[in-house]
């Protein structure tokens, strides 16, 4: 896409107000998107120091650090945590930055309801990580709280949880709906929709997905809150309901969301690898309608999570073949990418050395995942570390090595300033390392039948044990580089081109580094 | 805001709510669903029926199978562990079932039938899991089960598990609990 640009210069144009009213009122896109990014990296750091709790304690068998009661709680939040504090606001926050200068819009849709659905988050969070100190403490039912365990026997705070699950869900509503009216209305005269970016496309079946889903997700904690409160029994058999009926519910949401967290990351990897290929990408429009079978698909596999519960064998069959069809579309967009470097000028940029690393082990996960579709197999594996390995490798160097690749690869044009080349790439070795020695070996002990969520195991599975917490640990300190850099590259540095890299192409590098307040007050033109 | 975008809007703020009730629309589809095909073992009360009835039917073992929930401490057996039935006549059963407890309580059993698809073919003329069972302290009951297996049940099917579950509800609302018991009539 290529752009021509008018500088004009408005004299009415005015910065940011001053003062921290500045991030309270605001309704700028590119304000609202930094406020998401650091919420999300914020959360990242809490749920990845629950990460680090539950290594630690399952560095060696049996009981040595935390109660088993404070382990469940533990997992739950840390599940909770990633998946709703860190991944998706991450992503709301690039949407937020990204869609707007990418299709030549002034701002979002809804600048207002923008600042409204980011604020209410705090709030959301607060709520869920003050019930670790209410009595009784945290959810500890595991984040996908499946009924009964989170009806009748969840500690008192389970209401506090569905609260803030409410609050999520609103606030992940409220955004979904501002790109997709931003997308379908503002895009600037010649962006037709198959000129759009990917990550803009990404972004638009994301939103649908969200706002599909999401109210689905609120319907099934309602269920719970009526079910402990209200004596319902949607889920009690004793009064005639079903738990199986919670899982179907939460997994009619649940499916979804897994590619609600996956598709912005392919969208973003897709422009890392065509800019620093120097080539345009392969197969764009294979892209689009690859991201939008695999949205429709997302809501026919559901039950592949509950093989195990008795389903008739029709059932498993329909399921299990459903599934598999999805790596069609998700082959058609990896080899998308290799065809794509394919006799490309290729360099190495740390976007680019994450963007190849998520090619690699997001296929990785995605094969494991083709596994645990088979009906029979699934048997053994189901609920053992082979899971956790699986889908640890779609979100860790999936979803958020993506997310990097974006802050490293976007944020020369956010601050004006280049990162740091060299602490980069030490962040990425460090990073693509240490996700590996965590999570490959948890494969191994899953298979061997290392069952998830216990605070303890057999001595058989001592020594994988150990390795995988050696690299979570190396994974999770090196983070901490990550902020080092992230801040000193706000903080300074070399300063920025307009296009920052040889190969960028789109209307996001046309406009100056670092981005103005406002841009594209006047749409552009594009050919 | 343009006009345009308005549309876009307020057909996004409406499928918020669509999709909110499709949630709770799962819950009566999902058991439209499972009478429908038979599937989840779940099995509701019929009407007796001439038509079921046949002579050339072939016999069949029916076992009897009885769970007491968590707390229940209720005694609660089949009377015959194991049922020569034949297929197309229709047969009674008995379960014991005796309050050990020096409290009133109240009990709902809930049935699953396996192999999950022989549920569609077990017609229940009569079963003690269509009402509450509201036994006094040390009181005991005999609760009837009168059942008819189709003589179109699947040939492969050699013989059938009838399962209960007994779950104390004492404690529960009643209005609750009855709009619940239409439900699953």
């Amino acid at each position: 896409m290529s752009a021509v640009i008018e500088n004009h210069h408005d004299d009415h144009d005015h910065g940011p107000a001053k003062g921290i009213t500045r991030w309270l009122y605001t309704t700028n896109h590119k304000d609202i998107g930094t406020l998401y990014l650091w919420f999300s990296f914020a959360m990242f750091l809490i749920g990845g120091a629950m990460a680090m709790i539950i290594r630690a304690e399952l560095f060696q068998p049996g009981m040595q650090i935390v109660e088993p009661e404070f382990y469940n709680q533990m997992i739950t939040l840390h599940g909770l945590i990633m998946i709703f504090g860190g991944v998706m606001p991450a992503f709301v926050g690039l949407a937020n930055w990204l869609v707007p200068m990418m299709i030549g819009a002034p701002d979002m849709a809804l600048p207002r309801m923008n600042n409204l659905s980011f604020w209410i988050l705090p709030f959301a969070f607060f709520i869920l990580l003050s019930s670790l100190f209410m009595e009784g403490g945290a959810p500890n039912f595991g984040w996908t709280f499946y009924a009964p365990l989170s009806t009748t026997y969840a500690p008192p705070s389970v209401t506090f949880f569905i609260f803030s699950v409410h609050i999520m869900g609103a606030s992940s509503i409220m955004g979904a709906i501002n790109v997709v009216v931003t997308i379908m209305n503002m895009r600037a005269p010649g962006v037709t929709l198959m000129k759009m970016p990917l990550f803009v496309w990404s972004w638009l079946i994301t939103a649908y997905l969200l706002i599909a889903v999401m109210p689905v997700l609120a319907g099934a904690v309602t269920m719970m809150l009526m079910d402990i409160h209200f004596g319902t029994s949607f889920f009690n058999a004793a009064g005639g309901g079903d738990p199986v009926l919670f899982q179907h519910i939460f997994w009619f949401f649940g499916h979804p969301e897994v590619y609600i967290m996956i598709l912005p990351a392919f969208g973003i990897v897709s422009h890392i690898i065509e800019t620093f290929s120097r080539k345009q990408l392969f197969g764009y429009s294979s892209m689009v309608w690859a991201m939008l079978s695999i949205a429709i698909l997302s809501f026919v596999v559901w039950a592949h999570h509950m093989f195990t519960v008795g389903l008739p064998l029709a059932a498993e069959i329909f399921f299990m073949w459903a599934t598999m069809l999805i790596a069609v579309p998700t082959g058609v967009k990896v080899f998308n990418w290799v065809a794509t470097m394919f006799r490309g000028s290729l360099t190495f940029e740390t976007p680019m050395l994450f963007a190849v690393a998520f090619v690699v082990l997001f296929t990785i996960g995605g094969l494991s995942g083709l596994m645990l579709a088979i009906v029979p197999a699934d048997f053994q594996y189901h609920d053992t570390y082979f899971v956790v390995a699986h889908f640890h490798y779609v979100l860790v160097p999936g979803a958020i090595f993506s997310i990097m690749a974006a802050v490293y690869y976007w944020i020369p044009k956010w601050s004006g300033n280049m990162y740091d080349e060299r602490l980069g790439k030490l962040h990425f070795w460090l990073s693509f390392i240490g996700v590996n020695v965590t999570f490959f070996p948890q494969h191994f002990i899953g298979l061997a039948g290392m069952p998830r969520r216990y605070p303890d195991y057999a001595l058989i599975f001592a020594d994988w044990n150990m390795v995988s917490s050696i690299g979570a640990f190396l994974f999770g300190f090196s983070q901490l580089l990550f902020l080092f850099i992230v801040i000193k590259t706000v903080m300074g540095g070399k300063k920025a081109t307009d296009q920052v890299w040889e190969g960028a192409k789109g209307l996001e590098w046309t406009v100056a580094s670092p981005a103005p307040y406002h841009t594209f007050s006047t749409p552009p033109k594009v050919d | 805001m343009k006009k345009e975008a308005k549309k876009t809007l307020i057909k996004l703020v409406v499928a918020v709510p669509l999709m909110f009730a499709f949630g709770f629309a799962l819950v009566p589809l999902y058991d439209v669903f499972c009478e429908v095909t038979g599937i989840n073992g779940k099995v509701f009360q019929s009407e007796y029926s001439e038509e079921l009835v046949t002579d050339d039917g072939r016999t069949l073992a029916i076992q009897f199978i009885s769970t007491n929930n968590e707390n229940m401490p209720w005694t609660f057996k089949p009377s015959e562990q194991v049922m020569k039935i034949e297929t197309g006549k229709y047969h009674g059963a008995t379960f014991y079932v005796k309050n050990t407890t020096d409290k009133k309580m109240t009990a709902q059993a809930v049935p699953s039938v396996a192999p999950s698809n022989a549920a569609a073919h077990l017609k229940k003329l009569e079963c003690f899991c269509f009402e509450q069972q509201e036994l006094m302290p040390g009181e005991e009951a005999l609760l009837p089960v009168k059942l008819l297996v189709s003589n179109e049940l699947p040939s492969n099917i050699k013989n059938i598990i009838l399962s209960y579950t007994i779950f104390d509800i004492t404690d529960y609302d009643d209005e609750v609990l009855a709009h619940n018991q239409m439900a699953m009539e």
